[in-house]
């Protein structure tokens, strides 16, 4: 578990925030957390799963497309 | 002319059932039925039933021939008079009119049979090498993070894909590899267009799609060399050319095969944003239930522990121990001033007694007390002649010296 120097949440990825959450659950689950643990652990869950809704309800399609070996944004109107 | 005789043994038919034997005899043989027939289209008409009539012909006979509706609902081409065909069919008798036709179930341009002919040949060719081989695909990922797109930049592919996308998984990035999709020149750049974006930009998946077409627009994705680069493709590829019907080599090279680009962007997002959004809910309250049930957890081992704390408490015997020691102190308390009294009073007795023996008592009496060398001297023996001694008196003391023997 990462008790110890957690990224920021908001620097979290989806698939980062969203392992973690399931990791707090799993170990919730498990039932053998101190009182302490648990509720740190709830609230640590409690945050990641905002990141993880905010994430879904931001994210818009980004596209870029080749350009020879390299990356350039693309405009679906182009 | 020689008439024939009326009563000889020459088979008798009604029309109808000469009619009937003709149709039979055309329906039994194999090399009428389920055939290819080419010829020019001509008397063209599709009346408002849906089915088509149409002669096909050639420079030395014409055949009639009919398209029901379903079949024609089918075609990839609007058919017209003069143009140059490919019918298959079967050959059958419509017995009212009398006449025999094609009852034709697909048409194509002449020249695309060549082009089929060539199809079959690669695609024995390399299914023999195994690159159709369902042991060789791969499992496309549930949730991508990296999308690639192998198409045309300004077909209507792209715009169907992207717009699927952004409905069903906007978290995705989308990498698009611009490339003609038909011609000359676009297999080596859609080879070109694959390798590139594996190398540069290692997506998780790969559309590549093309929007629908006739076989010889197509035709890009029956090349062998994208068959190839499809099969050697570092991310797994989804092909979606053209419409439902049409199946290329790509298709079958290609680790899924969507029937159109727009399905090709839903098998390419198997999870949606709606899923994850119910699963976030879902594990959000597993987070809940999880903390409660501990907290709940902890809450009855208290209540237990309490319950036992309450049985096997101290309080009672703290109470009665109390109780006890008030009673013992009470008595302790009387005792004690009982036996104060009682000292009071011997050492009041003491106090009389001692006054009494106070030999300050005698010497109020007129007597005195003699010491020498702090030593009371009660006898005679006790002193010799120039001896210092001292004398004390009821009122006073001095000092005195023996002047005699005695």
């Amino acid at each position: 578990m990462t008790k110890n120097e957690p990224k920021p949440i908001e620097q979290l990825t989806y698939e980062e925030a969203y392992a973690e959450l399931e990791n707090i659950v799993a170990a919730l689950e498990s039932g053998e957390q101190s009182l302490d643990d648990a509720l740190s652990h709830f609230e640590r869950g409690q945050l990641l799963t905002r990141r993880c809704a905010e994430l879904l309800d931001k994210a818009e399609l980004k596209v870029r497309k080749l350009a020879g070996e390299a990356l350039e944004s693309f405009e679906a109107s182009e | 002319m020689e008439q024939p005789a009326l009563f000889d043994a020459s088979p008798r038919w009604t029309v109808t059932t000469l009619t009937r034997h003709l149709r039979q005899l055309l329906e039994a043989d194999d090399s009428l039925q389920g055939v290819w027939v080419e010829g020019e289209i001509s008397n063209l008409s599709r009346p408002s039933s849906g089915h088509i009539y149409f002669t096909l012909k050639d420079s030395g006979a014409s055949l009639r021939c009919v398209m029901w509706k379903g079949e024609a609902a089918r075609l990839r081409f609007a058919p017209q008079d003069g143009m140059a065909i490919e019918a298959h069919g079967s050959l059958g008798i419509y017995e009212i009119g009398g006449q025999y036709q094609l009852y034709a179930d697909a048409l194509r341009p002449v020249g695309e049979g060549a082009l089929y002919q060539e199809f079959l040949r690669l695609k024995a060719l390399l299914e023999a090498e195994g690159l159709f081989d369902t042991a060789r695909k791969r499992p496309v990922p549930e949730l991508p993070h990296r999308i690639g797109i192998v198409t045309s930049p300004t077909g209507a592919a792209l715009r169907d894909m992207l717009n699927t996308l952004l409905r069903r998984l906007p978290l995705a990035e989308v990498i698009l590899a611009p490339t003609p999709v038909q011609g000359d020149e676009a297999p080596p750049a859609i080879v070109a267009a694959l390798r590139t974006l594996n190398r540069v930009a290692a997506p998780d998946v790969i559309l590549l799609a093309r929007g629908g077409g006739s076989i010889e627009d197509l035709w890009a994705f029956n090349d062998e060399r994208v068959v190839r680069a499809v099969t050697e493709s570092a991310a797994p590829v989804i092909t979606g050319v053209g419409h439902e019907t049409d199946f290329t080599l790509a298709d079958f090279a290609a680790d899924l095969r969507a029937p159109t680009p727009t399905a090709a962007a839903e098998m390419a997002t198997p999870v949606t944003v709606a899923d994850l959004q119910s699963n976030l809910a879902e594990i959000g309250r597993m987070l809940v239930n999880g903390t409660m049930s501990i907290v709940q957890r902890q809450r009855e081992m208290m209540t237990w522990l309490d319950g036992r704390l309450r049985l096997f408490s101290p309080t009672r015997r703290l109470q009665t121990e109390q109780q006890r020691l008030d009673e013992l102190s009470r008595r302790v308390n009387a005792a004690q001033a009982h036996r104060l009294e009682l000292a009071a009073a011997r050492l009041k007795g003491l106090e009389n007694r001692l006054t009494a023996l106070s030999p300050l008592a005698v010497l109020a009496r007129g007597y005195a007390v003699i010491t020498k060398d702090k030593k009371v001297v009660a006898s005679k023996s006790q002193v010799r002649g120039g001896d210092a001694l001292h004398v004390r008196l009821r009122d006073g003391e001095f000092d005195a010296r023996v002047t005699g023997d005695g």
